[in-house]
């Protein structure tokens, strides 16, 4: 007996296993997103743009068209896409490093111009590919390679809240949600929904997914869960933000 | 569909960033990504009022760097898409270009050249041409061309959407404060019109079809695993642009061939550079004029043949020696003087370039 693994239809096969570490949170959004793209029927219509950092290694993830950017730079890039084909689903997909601090200009303003992209951000609370330093999202507390003795919220502020900000300055139309890897059917639902609001022309849509990094965490399975269902959710609260009225199906 | 912009040839008197919006009218340019930066302004002034009677677009972004980035997107959308710059933009949007660069992404930025370093004047200067030709961590893949004068702007324009598209690599039209202000006469004309046709801007995303059924999916990426891969990769640019540099390099001469004295000048400078040869020549002086018109790449075999004969040079320019550098390093070898009349961020006028000579001791 063969077990049939369950892979989204849109996923490449001739590029898996993937290419991020063991444990790895990518691997459940990239799931879930392409469980949407497939729910969606978009696999010819959409365009994928992924940043630096981890997010960089789904550049040959799916059978999608995929470019692969600078850091904080994927939204201006799909921006551009996207306002030069508006017929095609555009999606920017980055870490917290990236939407959160070198291209948080970009997410403001793509939101704030009400931009018809789809933007899915991987929280992991720390910078993964450079080795592990200290996020926008590290919790206070929290130790990195660049806050050793743990994140002090006096210097460095508190975790960033990232659809929060999104959605106080989204326009009506716009689609802003917090995911998580521990509750994938919700992920994919908010990925899903966030992708149909492009569909339709409302207007930007956002969905953060809380994300675990047993590498740079440094934790075996059991605690990666741990911090991912009970650390992060106390700073970072799960569910939707913002949505449009949703007609009854 | 909407009517042409220009048909046939049409005379005009305006300045140069309305030039620059007509030229991309007239070369088909479908849309511009800006951000409001002097003295570049005003190419995005004229965009906005004739793109909406032509079915163009724009989109004001939030700093250079997202014009560079959306420019790129826009260009990997299939659009002949286009952005404006000067100064300190231009520094920030070197990181959209370095990205073109590697991913041979053909983007038309212009450059109006303000005085630096940082915020400095929003007036003029030539000292873009180190940003402009080798900006970036990279190798300076680009090509180059700097303009004189409004008749330039609008070929040179229409030039660098073929170049760019042609080669595919990121295109620049090099203009300076003063081109973009000033109002001079030319000439519109319809490429079509003058046998100049278009290379069409297709798409590296989004192409038709269903990626992994009908065909790949295009996966694009600047991101390399070895040293090895990259050597490979970078070899290989620098083998075509060496192969191409011929075929792009232009330049413009007169009077070098018993020339002594030979003026080396580009851009808006060279006009001055110009006058001042054909003064000094009807006073019997031997002076002659070479202006490169790209300066990547440089016309290294052109000038070459140019001074060939000459016993001295004279580098004029609006910078501290920026031009003076591609100059040296193209002529490397050659047992050439060259002297030097650099003013940066200023003008120079005939005069001056006049009155350098006449105080040379001659024959």
């Amino acid at each position: 007996m063969t077990v049939k693994l369950a892979m989204p239809k849109v996923w490449r096969k001739e590029t898996k296993p993937h290419k991020f570490c063991p444990g790895c949170g990518h691997g459940l959004v990239l799931k879930a997103l392409g469980e949407a793209i497939d729910a969606l029927e978009i696999q010819n219509q959409a365009i994928f743009g992924c940043d630096i950092g981890c997010s960089l290694l789904a550049w040959d993830f799916f059978n999608v068209d995929t470019i692969q950017t600078h850091h904080g730079r994927t939204t201006p890039v799909v921006t551009g896409i996207k306002r030069a084909r508006p017929d095609r689903i555009v999606i920017a997909y980055m870490g917290d490093g990236g939407g959160y601090a070198i291209g948080s200009q970009h997410l403001v303003n793509a939101a704030a111009r009400n931009e018809k992209i789809t933007v899915v951000l991987v929280n992991n609370c720390n910078y993964a590919m450079t080795g592990g330093q200290m996020a926008p999202t590290t919790l206070p507390g929290m130790k990195t390679e660049t806050s050793p003795y743990g994140r002090d919220a006096e210097t460095t502020g508190q975790p960033m809240q990232g659809p929060e900000m999104v959605a106080a300055i989204a326009r009506e139309g716009s689609y802003v949600a917090r995911g998580t890897i521990a509750n994938s059917r919700q992920l994919k639902t908010y990925i899903q929904r966030a992708l149909e609001n492009q569909m339709q022309g409302n207007g930007f849509s956002f969905v953060e997914a809380l994300s675990g990094c047993p590498t740079n965490w440094s934790t075996n399975a059991r605690d990666t869960w741990a911090f991912v269902e009970q650390a992060m959710p106390k700073y970072f609260k799960v569910g939707e933000l913002k949505a449009p009225p949703r007609k009854e199906e | 569909m909407p009517e042409k912009p220009i048909t046939g040839e049409k005379r005009a008197f305006m300045t140069g960033n309305e030039v620059v919006a007509w030229a991309c009218l007239a070369a088909q340019a479908d849309i511009m990504y800006g951000y409001p930066i002097t003295p570049q302004n005003e190419i995005m002034h004229y965009w906005t009022r004739l793109a909406p009677k032509y079915e163009k677009k724009f989109l004001q972004t939030e700093d250079e760097i997202s014009a560079g980035f959306t420019t790129v997107g826009g260009v990997l959308a299939g659009a002949r898409a286009f952005t404006g710059t000067g100064g300190p933009g231009n520094v920030l949007m070197q990181e959209a270009i370095s990205m073109a660069e590697m991913m041979r992404i053909p983007t038309v930025m212009f450059i109006q050249q303000r005085g630096g370093p940082s915020t400095a004047t929003v007036i003029y200067s030539q000292q873009e041409v180190t940003l402009t030709t080798y900006g970036g961590n990279g190798e300076g893949y680009r090509i180059v061309y700097s303009t004189a004068s409004h008749q330039d702007l609008f070929d040179y324009t229409i030039k660098a959407f073929n170049a760019a598209w042609k080669y595919r690599f990121p295109t620049f039209i090099l203009g300076d404060g003063y081109q973009a202000k000033m109002r001079e006469s030319l000439m519109l004309y319809d490429p079509e019109a003058r046998g100049i046709t278009m290379v069409p801007a297709e798409p590296l995303v989004g192409l038709p079809g269903t990626p992994g059924v009908d065909r790949d999916p295009a996966h694009l990426r600047n991101t390399y695993n070895t040293e090895e891969e990259l050597l490979a990769l970078i070899k290989g640019y620098q083998a075509e642009y060496d192969r191409i540099a011929p075929e792009l390099a232009e330049h413009e001469a007169y009077d070098c061939a018993d020339a002594e004295v030979i003026i080396l000048s580009h851009g808006v400078v060279s006009r001055s550079a110009r006058i001042a040869g054909r003064e000094l020549r009807e006073k019997g002086m031997k002076v002659g004029y070479f202006r490169p018109i790209t300066l990547r790449p440089f016309p290294d075999a052109a000038i070459r043949r140019a001074v060939a004969k000459a016993k001295k040079l004279l580098v004029v320019e609006s910078s501290e020696g920026q031009f003076l550098k591609l100059c040296q390093q193209s002529l490397c070898g050659l047992p050439l003087p060259i002297e030097t009349l650099l003013k940066p961020g200023m003008g120079i006028t005939s005069e001056e370039i006049v009155a350098k000579l006449s105080a040379w001791r001659w024959g």
